[in-house]
């Protein structure tokens, strides 16, 4: 298994070696990172070439990283079931860079990127129908982002007086809780309070 | 009439008809009576379950899975299970491998009666669900032999399985396979030579296979326009390659032949069921279920009476949890409705960074607009009967 992706990694990167900017095998699974100027061309590449023939789209999604310059990946897993073999593709994005629209490679990314863009706002150019699709009507704000909190903003009711469901900020009967189980004892970044004198003999 | 009197119509279907499978809001476009445009809203049933895995630890996380696809609990329960041990690298003992397939094979024919006896109901038999849903009872009683839970198990969890399985219970499941093919024979012969059941299903919905691929479509769907890709045979995960059973496919990629794919696979399914029920009371009737690994997988409660190591790595086993090492991993099974894919990014600590989820059912709803189109309207209703939706897990 690991050989023939080895394989399919080095055809890859000699046939696509341009749409490629890095691959990398770990896990038993392939990954190759481009950037949204050629996402299209090497996922057509994935799907006609014959060698490759990778064309089921398994899935889109997006990854929030807040820390980074370009804040989003958007990770592709597609299929092949003429080589059983499966491959990840990464493009990374900022917050307002939009993404080429890969319905026009599958038609099953349609759903995919609507929900990418729903939870995490990620645009896609060329999409024929960038609405949301998750959350409710009217919802404002990407909850899987990383700054979205857990349990939102609002909170909704029916409301018997008025005879219709009302929107109303979230009260928390209980704070949430969210514990930091990292324990000290496995290394922290900072230095802890009465440690900075272990290491001075 | 005049021909500006005649004008396309707009009706919603669901979220509460009964042949919507849940709460699933179609906005249909209409000429008479034929479909010109599907515009499925769904959502309605969304609880953020992706962002709720985020904030627990790895084992909290399990139990959500049990709410995607609620009618194979366990199905979804075994992908998570695959994806954090891809990343840890644990190995499952076989006593185990064999329980997690034996409640599998449950799960799928659990989700195939369900889907076979009710898409029937869409087209207006009413005896099937009854035959079914009784067999589907007894199946659940096995889930409740099993962990205490008729449907929401929290079982299959990753490094094993939570318990062992009393002998009995695994003899009694051996005692029900003989009976239940009894039953896919008696649904057998009230549907699949049935007149009108032909008619409402027969060359509606197919679907080519290069559509079926490109639209993202696994499991049942792939498998109906002719292509022979199971999971459990082209990836075996678990010990699915030791045993033996058949891959159905069909010919003509239409709702029928999803029909009958789905009531050979329950024959398949008890099939494999009857071979890890010989072997869990035969070669593996003694042994662990989960890995021995004691970082992973808690001490049982008699240990805990004894050993204070024990004590100390259950308390932290259940409020820390195993940290999980950095890295990203996709695992996929071949659920019922098709390959349910986890997609963990892990961070190093005990949760999660990132849990997508690739549900079945999701990629098959959103082609309901290009199967539809041009059918009747009563076609909707069968088509989305044979896609096999379940909205705990296109929602989330």
């Amino acid at each position: 298994m690991s050989e023939a992706l080895q394989e399919l990694s080095s055809y890859i990167g000699e046939a696509a070696g341009d749409l490629v900017i890095a691959s990398d095998i770990a896990y038993g699974e392939l990954t190759l990172k481009t950037d949204g100027a050629r996402i299209l061309d090497l996922l057509t590449f994935l799907r006609d070439d014959v060698q490759c023939g990778f064309v089921n789209l398994i899935d889109v999604c997006g990854v929030d990283w807040p820390a980074r310059a370009e804040r989003f990946d958007v990770v592709y897993h597609l299929l092949s079931p003429r080589q059983n073999q499966r491959v990840r593709v990464k493009v990374a994005t900022g917050e307002d860079v939009p993404v080429p629209s890969a319905f026009s490679v599958y038609p099953g990314a349609d759903w995919f990127e609507r929900e990418a863009y729903d939870m995490y706002g990620i645009l896609f150019t060329g999409h024929p129908d960038l609405r949301r699709i998750l959350t409710d009507y009217g919802f404002e704000g990407h909850p899987l982002r990383k700054d979205f909190p857990t349990t939102g903003f609002v909170e909704v009711r029916y409301d018997d007086e008025v005879k219709r469901v009302v929107y109303e900020p979230v009260e928390l009967k209980q704070e949430f809780r969210n514990f930091d189980f990292l324990s000290p004892w496995e290394g922290t970044d900072y230095v802890l309070p009465g440690d900075e004198k272990a290491k001075t003999n | 009439m005049n021909e500006h009197n005649v004008r396309n119509f707009n009706i919603n279907f669901g979220p509460q008809h009964p042949a919507a499978h849940g709460v699933l809001r179609l906005v249909l476009e209409l000429d008479g009576e034929i479909v010109e445009r599907v515009d499925p809203h769904i959502g309605l049933l969304h609880r953020g379950t992706e962002k709720l895995i985020e904030t627990k630890t790895y084992l909290q996380a399990v139990p959500y899975f049990d709410r995607l696809d609620y009618v194979a609990p366990m199905n979804q329960e075994h992908a998570f299970a695959l994806a954090v041990e891809k990343l840890t690298g644990t190995e499952v003992p076989i006593r185990g491998q064999l329980i997690r397939v034996l409640y599998s094979e449950i799960g799928r024919i659990l989700s195939h009666l369900l889907n076979v006896t009710t898409q029937a109901m869409d087209v207006g038999a009413l005896t099937p669900p009854l035959w079914g849903f009784e067999e589907r009872e007894k199946l659940m009683v096995f889930y409740e032999r099993a962990c205490g839970a008729r449907m929401h198990s929290a079982y299959i969890r990753p490094g094993g399985v939570h318990q062992d399985l009393p002998h009995e219970l695994v003899e009694d499941i051996g005692k029900w396979i003989d009976p239940f093919l009894k039953t896919v024979d008696d649904i057998d012969e009230l549907l699949t030579g049935n007149r009108i059941f032909k008619q409402r299903n027969v060359d509606i919905g197919v679907v080519k296979l290069e559509d079926c691929w490109a639209w993202g479509f696994s499991g049942v769907m792939v498998r109906g326009s002719g292509a022979a890709w199971d999971l459990r045979r082209s990836q075996p995960y678990e010990c699915y390659s030791d045993l033996d059973f058949d891959i159905p496919i069909g010919k003509n990629g239409d709702c029928y032949d999803r029909y009958v794919i789905r009531m050979i696979e329950m024959r398949e399914s008890a099939k494999i069921m009857r071979q890890c029920v010989n072997r869990l009371l035969g070669d593996a009737k003694v042994g662990p279920v989960s890995s021995v690994d004691g970082k992973m997988v808690p001490p049982k409660r008699g240990q805990m009476k004894r050993s204070m190591e024990a004590l100390i790595h259950h308390f932290k086993l259940y409020t820390e949890g195993y940290h999980v090492p950095a890295g990203e991993v996709y695992a996929a099974v071949e659920a019922p409705k098709g390959e349910f894919g986890v997609y963990v990014v892990a961070d190093g600590t005990n949760k999660p960074y990132r849990c997508k989820i690739r549900a079945p059912g999701y990629a098959h709803l959103q082609a309901m607009d290009f199967i539809c189109r041009g059918h009747q309207l009563a076609d909707v209703s069968a088509i989305l009967g044979s896609l096999d939706i379940v909205f705990g897990e296109v929602d989330r």
